[in-house]
């Protein structure tokens, strides 16, 4: 999400904003044909499986059975169920509160000072956002847990405290911070600053009174998105959390998957639901207000070199919190992949006679490439159609109010984001659910997979595309027109070709987001074709140093796909000339 | 008529921006529309062009009604203001666009760009990427993409606004001899009177989304039709005045008029130089507030007591310098009662 959001701070304001943008009315219908397959593909893969799972667990058995709303207040009424609620809560505040503390500094660093290495670097604290949240509980297990390298050297273990999840939450959205944040903060014109200064504000005046506000909302837009996957929380937990701690996602995977209480799963997806709804229109509030006019420059040049002992200071804070908070469990879990001889972790992933597995672990691999493959294409299908949707605009009329289009295509835009909200595993129980029966039953077909990543993957489409497609000066798509393109081929002659790189990285991403995706595949990967994430989580299930050690090494091959994928991303973004 | 404009309206958010426009433009003539931003001279363009939908009124090409037809179908040119040259192709690839969208074949588009870019004075640019260019080789090449499909009218938004002055004043005759060759149809707008004056048959002034006046450049500039358009044009010799006669009452006190003018209450232009300097003991008395130096003359502020500045237009030699004290004496030649109601 990062990543994405970074991207809207890029819009360059300017002639494209300033001139008017209108379209024919014929618009409306347009977008309401590029709409369809989205709203197609939500209506049946989304809405309909987590309502699907929903309606059982609140209804009573058989035919004609009523609701059973007195659930809801029992349910929330039970004390172990509130505790689950209140841990949620509070560890995603403490989390988003020592994520900002942490990355804040990170984000200035990134955008205000010149250093060697520098992109290197920024790539590096990005990796572990694109790592799959059961690579980086492993990873922490291997830091912090029983046996890990704290464990060994002064016996100090967090597993068993809240700090290991902490601490793994800060390590996953550092990235977050410093790419949202200070991807605007490297923008905002030092000028205005200095013009501060001038009419007689003092430096840190300047900073409270010029740079802080403008940086208001994208502090709050990322916090929001802190909270929001924390609060959502299911892989680290699932992995560091043990029997004692257990989040709103974690208990829904265990009222599902082994106390088969699906009522208690069903209010609980509802009360998730409801909180991350909010969350989302809180989101949406500051990002509407962070794309109000401010002065943006290119970030190249508002970076120097650190000057004086306090700038290199606070850089050599910055790089060490990177070593310690990112590098050193990434290592950690390399180093414990290798902690057999001759690499005989990774050899006994080639083997099948382990018995958890009825194939080799190693085959996973290819198992989670071609998934991700598939639901990178369905992502990008899905995605880019619902961006261009979202890019139509239909004209003001000529009475000031808005197009009913209009309405339905914010909606639309919301309805987008809420796959990021909705329990993974809600929807991966609801797919087994309620796609199982003709004309849709997939419940032994490979695409089920595939289609529940897509979902998650779409969201960032859209983010990625929709940036970029809104700055393709409309009066470019009019020079085409003028010349004779008609808007099909307005679209294939001026948009394509602007957008091709914003479709690459959005493919990326989305093939990031499907290989590391766990809640809703650990329910529908049939046993023989497991995923890399499901392969990890089940091999850590296990007892015995051959399976943990067997764990490390596949988070490890996990990490090094993600990470290769994220650097192609970053050449590609590198790339970027002219406009884009 | 080419192309006929009748009763065009187009209201955003209720405000109209064009109301009521009429305009025709014939086969061959060079019409171009003048006026301050905001005028709703662009909007104009872009309703001929299909890009804006009217709220009233409609659109004639060769005598038929356009509504209705989109933009790609129109056969209008329009070249933008910051001429939008597509950035991911190179100059050919930009004017080779409309012929291609248009079906032409390979060999005949390239023969077309190469004809094209001649003409524009920009020989063997044809794989330069338009990243490069410079702002006139961005507006030749702008051109070129603009005519390359044939286009029966070409639309230009201010087509060399963003250039600098000589070169504005070179590409101006250019242009108007290209058009002339090319017996090109041409609806131009700008905000410059000079461009206007330089490249049209007939000048078309607009204000608040309607027509002020519309005629040969030289019937604009000699008999401006109302306050507003004299003002836009530059002339700030502008007063209430009762005419009676040969005579008119201003503040600048009695003031003669040509024969035949309009009489009774109306606004008075006295043109700089019907504003002659005499003894300061004969005449309207004036301290010299400023002067300015223009080159061909020097443009002299003049304070009366108790009424609004005049400027005078001076030879070189005989300017006085600014706090002498000179007497103002009216050139009956140089003044125009102007019609409409002064603008507010």
């Amino acid at each position: 999400m990062d990543l994405a959001r970074t991207e809207v701070a890029k819009e360059p304001p300017g002639p494209a904003e300033a001139a008017p943008r209108r379209r024919s009315r014929r618009g409306g219908a347009a977008r309401l044909g590029l709409m369809a397959l989205p709203v197609a593909f939500f209506g049946v893969f989304f809405a309909y499986p987590v309502a699907a799972i929903v309606v059982r667990g609140l209804k009573t058995e058989g035919r004609g059975g009523g609701w059973q709303f007195g659930r809801i207040a029992e349910v929330l009424g039970d004390s172990g169920i509130r505790h689950v609620l209140w841990f949620t809560t509070w560890q995603a505040l403490v989390s988003t509160a020592l994520t900002l503390l942490i990355a804040l500094p990170g984000a200035y660093v990134f955008a205000r000072f010149d250093f060697r290495g520098k992109d290197v670097l920024r790539a590096v604290v990005t990796v572990p956002f694109v790592l799959p949240t059961v690579v980086v509980g492993t990873a922490f297990l291997a830091l912090v847990g029983r046996g890990g390298l704290l464990d060994e050297l002064g016996g100090v273990r967090l597993d068993t405290t809240v700090w290991a999840i902490l601490l793994a939450h800060v390590f996953f959205n550092y990235a977050v911070v410093v790419r949202t944040v200070g991807g605007l903060w490297a923008q905002l014109d030092p000028r205005q600053e200095e013009a501060a200064r001038m009419l007689g504000a003092s430096l840190l005046g300047a900073w409270r009174k010029v740079t802080l506000p403008a940086l208001g909302p994208a502090v709050a837009a990322a916090a929001l998105m802190v909270f929001l996957f924390t609060f959502t929380s299911f892989g680290v937990v699932q992995i560091l959390g043990g029997p004692t701690f257990s989040t709103l996602e974690v208990e829904i995977y265990r009222q599902t998957s082994e106390i088969f209480d699906l009522t208690t799963a069903a209010v609980l997806t509802l009360v998730q639901f409801a909180a991350v709804g909010m969350i989302l229109a809180v989101h949406a509030w500051t990002v509407r207000r962070r794309e109000t006019a401010l002065r943006l420059v290119d970030a190249s040049l508002t970076a120097r070199r650190p000057r004086g002992a306090g700038q290199w200071a606070l850089l050599a804070g910055v790089l060490a919190t990177v070593v310690v908070l990112i590098l050193l469990p990434l290592g950690v879990l390399v180093e414990r992949s290798l902690d057999a001889p001759g690499f005989g972790y990774y050899k006994a992933l080639t083997s099948d006679d382990s018995g958890i597995f009825l194939v080799a672990p190693i085959e996973a691999i290819g198992n989670s490439l071609t998934y991700a493959c598939a639901a990178t294409a369905i992502a990008v299908l899905v995605g880019g159609l619902a961006a261009a949707a979202l890019t139509l605009r239909t004209r003001p009329r000529g009475d000031g109010k808005t197009p009913v289009t209009d309405h339905l295509v914010r909606g639309f835009d919301a309805l987008l984001m809420l796959p990021l909200g909705v329990s993974a595993v809600t929807v991966g129980f609801g797919f087994l659910i309620a796609l199982d029966e003709p004309p849709l039953d997939l419940r032994s077909s490979w695409i089920l997979v595939p289609l529940a990543q897509a979902l998650v993957g779409v969201p960032f489409v859209v983010r990625t595309m929709l940036p970029v497609l809104r700055a393709v000066d409309e009066r470019l798509r009019e020079a085409a027109a003028v010349l004779g393109a008609s808007p099909w081929r307005v679209w294939r002659e001026v948009d394509l070709p602007l957008v091709r790189r914003a479709l690459l990285i959005a493919a990326g991403f989305a093939f990031a987001v499907s290989l590391g995706e766990f809640g809703a595949t650990v329910f529908i990967a049939r046993a023989d074709n497991p995923t890399l994430p499901v392969a990890v989580a089940r091999l850590l299930g296990r007892p015995g140093d051959l399976n943990y050690g067997q764990a490390m090494a596949l988070s490890t091959i996990l990490m090094v796909v993600c990470a290769v994928a994220l650097l192609v991303l970053e050449r590609l973004r590198a790339d970027r000339t002219g406009e884009f | 008529m080419l192309l006929r404009i009748e009763g065009a309206t187009v209201r955003f958010d209720g405000r109209p921006v064009l109301d009521g426009v009429d305009l025709g433009v014939a086969e061959h003539e060079i019409v171009c529309v003048l006026g301050p931003s905001g005028s709703g001279k662009s909007t104009l363009l872009r309703a001929v062009a299909g890009l804006q939908p009217l709220d009233a009124g409609r659109v004639s090409l060769d005598g038929h009604d356009q509504s209705g037809v989109p933009a790609h179908k129109r056969g209008v040119g329009l070249m933008f203001q910051d001429h939008q040259l597509f950035p991911q192709r190179d100059v050919a690839g930009n004017v080779a666009f409309g012929p291609r969208m248009h079906g032409a074949a390979k060999d005949e588009r390239a023969s077309r760009v190469r004809e094209l870019l001649e003409l524009v004075g920009l020989p063997g640019a044809a794989r330069r990427r338009v990243g490069e260019l410079s702002g006139g080789e961005q507006q030749r090449v702008a051109l070129a993409r603009a005519l390359a499909p044939r286009p029966r009218l070409l639309m230009l938004d201010e087509p060399l606004g963003q250039l600098d002055r000589s070169l504005r004043e070179r590409l101006v005759v250019e242009l108007r001899q290209l058009f002339a060759e090319l017996g090109t149809t041409v609806l131009a707008v700008t905000h410059d009177q000079g461009e206007a004056f330089a490249l049209a048959d007939r000048v078309v002034v607009m204000r608040d989304g309607r027509i002020a006046q519309s005629g040969t450049p030289l019937e604009v500039w000699q008999r401006p039709a109302d306050e507003f358009v004299a003002r836009f044009l530059g002339f700030d010799n502008v007063v209430d005045a009762t005419v009676t006669g040969q005579a008119a009452d201003t503040p600048w006190g009695k003031v003669p008029v040509p024969e035949g003018s309009a009489q009774g209450p109306g606004a008075l232009l006295v043109r700089p130089a019907g504003v002659r300097l005499v003894d300061a003991a004969d005449g309207l008395r004036c301290t010299v507030a400023a002067r300015t130096f223009r080159g061909t003359h020097v443009s002299v502020h003049l304070q009366p007591e108790g009424a609004p500045r005049l400027e005078a237009a001076c030879a070189l030699r005989d300017a006085p310098d600014p706090g002498d004290q000179v007497g103002v004496a009216f050139d009956a030649a140089e003044i125009l009662v102007l019609g409409g109601d002064p603008a507010a």
